[in-house]
This record gives C-alpha cells, sequence and structure tokens, in this order.
C-alpha cells in the first residue's frame, strides 16, 4: 500500500517537474491568438475599424471588446474567416460600410509640391521622395489604405481602382443555363 | 507574307519581355526586338524585315480576351536576314548553350511553350531518359506528324544535341500508332544518321500527348504529385522544339515561325508554315473557311480557346487553328445537375475524383480542392467530355486554381505589407528614442560647457583654448542597437 503511494507520488512529482519546466522553457511569446486574426486581416493598416493598424485590431478582438465586422478591405470572406476561427456567428457590415474595388495611390506628379506630409502618413513606407522634391508611390507596396489622401495640401494623390489586365486576370466562376427538368 | 504581323512580347511562360525598339525603326528578319526579362523568359525576334509601326496594345489570343503589349512590323518584302551566328555544341559548355536558346527565343512549341533553356537546367538531377513527344496534344492536331515526315534530320540531329547537352543515356521517340508514316520516316533517318535512338509505337489515347502521361506510358515511371520530370530522370520535348533547338544552334536562327494545323470548317485543311505574328484571318482566306463557319479555336478542340475576333496573331503556342460551325462542334446542351456517376473518375488521366473537385470548386471550398489534388489536374477536359449532365467541370477546375493563385500571392503581399508596417513603427520608436537621448546629451554637454566657462572665468587663464570641448552630441547620441 505504501510502495503504491510512493511510487504514485514519485510519479506525480516528475510529472509536475516536467510539465513546469516546459511551461517555462516552451513559452509561447505573445498571444498567439492575435496572430491568428491578424493573419486573417488584410493588412492595409488603413484603420478604418478605428484602431491604429490591424494587430492593435487583432489584438481588441481576441480581448472580445470589438466585433468582427469593422474591417471593409477584408470584406465578407474576411468575416467568414473570422467567424470560423473564433467559433462565433457571422455577423454583417454596418449599413454604412463602403466596399470599395482595390485600389493604388497614384501622385499627381506635377502638382505635388513636396511638402513630405503623405510619406508621413503611410503605414507601409510606400512612399518615396524627400522636402521639396517630386514624391511618387511604389506601387507593389502600396496596400491602397488611403491615408495619404487626407493630408496633401494640394489634394494630387488620387486612388484609382486596379485595372484588370492580362497579367492579374483570373478565371470567372462559371456561368451557364441549366436545364428545367419537367 | 502577310500584309503586317503583329508580335506579342509574351509568348512564353513566364515574363514578358521587354521592347527594345520603338515605333519606326527598321528591323532586319531575325533582329531582337524583346529582350527576355526574370528567370522564366523568352527572347522575341522579328520575324521578317520590315518597319515597326506601333508598339501598343492589341487583340490577343487569351481567354480573358484583354488586349496585350505588341509590335505591329510591317514587311517589306526584302526578308533580309540579319548576320547570323552558329555555334558547335560540342565546343561549348551546358551555360553558354542555354543562354544562346534564351536569346534565340526557343520554347516548347508542343503548346504550353515553357522556356526551353530552364529545361536544359537539370541542376542536381541526372537525366537517364531523354524523351521526344511525337504525339499529338489534341485529335485535329497534325502539325508534328507532318513535322516528323518532313523533317525528320532536323528532330533528329537536335536530339542528339539535347542527348549530349543533358548526357542523357537513352533517347525514347513517342509516336502515336495512328502515325505510321511518321514512324517509318524517323526509324529509317536514325538509322541512316547512325544514331542509337528508340521510335515507341505509343497507344492514341487522348490525353497521350501530355508530358507526364506519355512518361508513364513510354517509361513505367510516373512523375509524383508536385514534382518536375526531371526530379525521376527523364526529360521531356516536343518534336518541333527539337528541330527548332538544331537551328538556333547550328544555323543560328531565331525560332520566327512554325507549322500551323489549319483546319475545321474550311476548304483546304493542312498544315502550313506561318510567320509568327501572322494575323489570323489572313492565314483562314488561305484555306477559304465555308459560310456556316461561325467561330475559331486556337489550339484543339478539348484544350483550345475560342478566339475574340480572327485579327489575332499567331503566336508560338499556336498549333492549330480550327474553324467551327454548329454542325462540326454543337453549342453544349444545358447543364444538368451533377448525378454522381462517376464516369469523369474512369476517365481522368491523373487518376483525380472530378466530381468532388467539382462539389469543392463550386462551393468555393478552396482548401479542401488542394488537398484533393486539384493542381494534379492538367485541364484536358476528358471529364467535361463525358460528363453525361454537361457539366463545364474544367471551367470550374480553372476558376478554383485561378483564386487560389490569387489567395497565395494576397497573402504573400499582405506578409510584405505587415512587416514593412512593424519595421516602420519600430523605427519611429528608435527615431524618438535617439530623439530624446540626443536631447539629453545635449542638455548635459551645455551644463558641463558652462561648468567649465565658470571655472576658467573664475581661473581667469587662457588655458581655455587648450581644453578639449565636451563630446559633441553626435558621439553622444549613436545609437545603443
Amino acid at each position: 500500500m505504501l510502495s503504491a503511494l510512493l511510487v504514485m507520488a514519485g510519479v506525480a512529482i516528475v510529472l509536475g517537474a516536467i510539465l513546469g519546466f516546459s511551461a517555462i522553457k516552451f513559452r509561447v511569446e505573445g498571444n498567439p491568438l492575435v496572430d491568428k486574426i491578424d493573419a486573417i486581416l488584410p493588412q492595409t493598416q488603413c484603420g478604418q475599424c478605428g484602431f491604429p493598424g490591424c494587430k492593435p485590431y487583432a489584438t481588441s478582438i481576441a480581448g472580445g471588446e470589438s466585433e468582427i465586422n469593422k474591417c471593409p478591405p477584408g470584406g465578407e470572406e474576411g468575416i467568414q474567416k473570422l467567424a470560423e476561427l473564433l467559433g462565433v456567428e457571422p455577423i454583417p457590415f454596418g449599413g454604412d460600410t463602403e466596399i470599395k474595388p482595390k485600389a493604388v495611390a497614384l501622385i499627381d506628379e506635377d502638382n505635388c509640391i513636396g511638402c513630405t506630409l503623405c510619406i508621413q502618413a503611410c503605414p507601409v513606407d510606400a512612399i518615396v521622395g524627400a522636402a521639396k522634391q517630386m514624391h511618387t508611390i511604389v506601387e507593389s507596396e502600396c496596400t491602397g489604405c488611403e491615408l495619404c489622401v487626407a493630408p496633401c495640401p494640394v489634394d494630387c494623390i488620387s486612388m484609382p481602382p486596379i485595372e484588370e489586365k492580362i497579367t492579374n486576370w483570373k478565371w470567372k466562376y462559371p456561368v451557364y443555363s441549366l436545364a428545367r427538368v419537367n | 507574307m502577310p500584309s503586317r504581323l503583329v508580335i506579342p512580347f509574351k509568348q512564353h511562360g513566364g515574363e514578358a519581355s521587354k521592347p527594345q525598339v520603338k515605333a519606326g525603326d527598321h528591323v532586319l528578319k531575325g533582329q531582337l526586338i524583346g529582350m527576355p526579362e526574370g528567370y522564366i523568359s523568352g527572347a522575341i525576334h522579328a520575324p521578317t524585315s520590315g518597319t515597326i509601326t506601333a508598339i501598343d496594345e492589341q487583340p490577343v489570343a487569351h481567354p480573358s480576351e484583354l488586349p496585350d503589349l505588341c509590335a505591329t512590323l510591317i514587311p517589306d518584302g526584302k526578308d533580309e536576314w540579319i548576320q547570323l551566328e552558329p555555334v558547335d555544341y560540342r565546343e561549348h559548355t551546358s551555360e553558354v548553350l542555354q543562354q544562346k536558346l534564351r536569346m534565340a527565343g526557343v520554347v516548347g512549341l508542343g503548346g504550353a511553350t515553357f522556356p526551353s533553356d530552364i529545361k536544359l537546367r537539370t541542376g542536381k538531377y541526372k537525366i537517364n531518359t531523354l524523351i521526344l513527344n511525337g504525339a499529338e496534344c489534341e485529335p485535329y492536331i497534325t502539325c508534328d506528324d507532318l513535322l516528323m515526315r518532313e523533317h525528320a534530320p532536323e528532330i533528329l540531329r537536335g536530339a542528339e544535341i539535347l542527348r549530349h547537352v543533358l548526357d542523357a543515356g537513352e533517347v525514347l521517340i513517342g509516336i502515336e500508332d495512328n502515325k505510321p508514316e511518321a514512324i517509318e520516316a524517323m526509324r529509317q533517318e536514325i538509322a541512316e544518321l547512325g544514331f542509337d535512338f528508340d521510335v515507341v509505337a505509343v497507344p492514341t489515347i487522348y490525353p497521350g500527348g501530355g508530358v507526364k502521361q506519355l512518361i508513364k506510358v513510354m517509361t513505367g515511371l510516373e512523375v509524383p504529385s508536385g514534382k518536375l520530370p526531371n526530379e525521376i530522370g527523364v526529360q521531356c520535348f516536343n518534336v518541333a522544339t527539337s528541330r527548332t533547338i538544331f537551328r538556333a544552334l547550328e544555323l543560328g536562327e531565331p525560332l520566327l515561325s512554325r507549322i500551323v494545323t489549319i483546319t475545321g470548317n474550311v476548304r483546304h485543311p493542312g498544315n502550313y508554315d506561318a510567320l509568327i505574328g501572322s494575323p489570323i484571318d489572313e492565314l483562314i482566306a488561305g484555306v477559304e473557311k465555308l459560310p456556316d463557319t461561325n467561330g475559331y479555336i486556337m489550339g484543339g478542340p478539348m484544350m483550345g480557346i475560342r478566339l475574340p475576333s480572327v485579327e489575332v496573331p499567331l503566336v508560338k503556342a499556336t498549333n492549330c487553328i480550327i474553324a467551327i460551325s454548329d454542325k462540326l462542334f454543337p453549342p453544349a446542351p444545358p447543364a444538368l445537375p451533377c448525378i454522381r456517376c462517376t464516369r469523369c473518375v474512369e476517365v481522368c488521366p491523373v487518376e483525380l475524383q472530378p466530381q468532388d473537385l467539382y462539389w469543392f470548386s463550386k462551393a468555393k471550398e478552396f482548401g479542401k480542392a488542394q488537398t484533393f489534388s486539384l493542381f494534379d489536374c492538367i485541364e484536358c477536359g476528358a471529364c467535361s467530355y463525358v460528363c453525361p449532365s454537361h457539366i463545364p467541370l474544367v471551367q470550374y477546375f480553372r476558376f478554383a486554381k485561378s483564386e487560389i493563385r490569387v489567395r497565395a500571392l494576397e497573402k504573400q503581399n499582405a506578409d510584405k505589407a505587415r512587416e514593412r508596417h512593424e519595421f516602420r513603427e519600430y523605427r519611429i520608436e528608435r527615431e524618438k528614442k535617439e530623439k530624446a537621448e540626443r536631447l539629453a546629451a545635449k542638455e548635459k554637454a551645455a551644463l558641463a560647457a558652462k561648468e567649465k566657462a565658470a571655472l576658467v572665468a573664475q581661473e581667469g587663464a587662457a588655458a581655455s583654448t587648450t581644453e578639449p570641448p565636451a563630446p559633441t552630441s553626435t558621439e553622444a547620441a549613436l545609437p545603443k542597437e
């Protein structure tokens, strides 16, 4: 009886030590849920959700403080994915949310006065230029967040939607007629 | 000779080539007009001598029906060549020959137009078997059959070059058994040239001309999912590509023309040697279309694309042009729901489960479609062909594939944006810290200077000039990271 108790106690102590050790040794830095949510968010860093970037919004969702329908660039699909991840019902966007087609900022280089205000506003450093020099957008890095549009004192930044070209064209969902079965 | 040639800058797999000429330039036959850009790319040449009249977007044969960048060339009729520079393949390394083929614009002429120089880069894999693909891609197409009958010596000498460069052990030539004349012509020529090649008659079953299918039939080896043939020691070239490689190296000629089958609802169907960039309407005019023709297909009846207009040019990939009519190609009857009869499973050459892939693609469950090996689908269209409900299965698969690709790209861009945003935040934070440090150092320096000045004033001596000043602010503000 006693030996059985001792064996069990010994096993418990050893396993407890292993668990305690691994809790310290293999500790996960940060909140893994935040990273998972952040991976779904589109990373436009546009702030339309009311947070300064995608990560703060992800943190807020993980903390249960925000709804999952605050990200227009993510679209309906983003909501679906978040709902799936968090195990909640998907909710539609609010009435005044406007979902725009994907766009890239374009600086009218003739009118740019080189004030650097847009450079300071860009969340992903996608604008190059210097004071009193013309600025230009690095198209491949632009997320289309529109944060540079408002600060421009001469309104020379526009957001033309990305055109469909042969290089970015994709196959469409098949549309065909179905036969009526009488 | 066509009245004008429209030459797209992207006629190959990979990236488009970069224009090297401008409107108004006079070019010679074989002159480079498009420089390859990026790892997978090909050069584009002027197919005849003449004047470039425009470099702009023109309609091209593409399922999107969108225009693409093309050069328009008005031939001067002289057909004047540039200086050709043949090379002896025995005297050069594989890298030199690869570069030569890249600059000669040699791409796979079976239809996929993958740049041939990439296929010669075998890396760490040893090629045991070189296969020449003499099996036509699809019904109706006969351009390779004709090529083997008429140009067997050039094809075989091209194969010898490939064997030499790849250091391949054996050379197998696969020809479908419905082309006895081609088989005979190739066998005779092999005997005459004294090469140690084997001609194998393969059964004529669509899609037997697919690379992975042909390799399986001829060697018994199966190319694993997501792998390339060279990883199992096999490399495969189309017979027309082999001939082009021979001409590019031994004669120095870049790829300027190809043999195309023009057939279907026309009075004189046949194979024609046409310059790259020839407008399809001028080719059709030569074979006289029948009155009830109501459209054209580029490529074969199974995988070809419907042409948006006949003004599009012939490109390196154009192995066939079919004039269609309602009698020849009746429009597909309306689709019925899938009844899970699994006839598509029976015919799938890659042994997929098309009916499952159909459900997943239709429901946009792309993850599941991927686990069911959607990307192994070669889009041969056999499943759509046999489907008793007439469901356009391949269209669904193409849709799903391109959605998955776009999503992967978006994910990549999002990751990049995240990284840039995080770095920006880190940088702003760092700048703030540096500024604070600089400010503190300045204050400290100012304080030290003041104390010193007071000390100096007290002593009243002239020692102040020899005293070193307090550490400058830039030195003190150096970041610690």
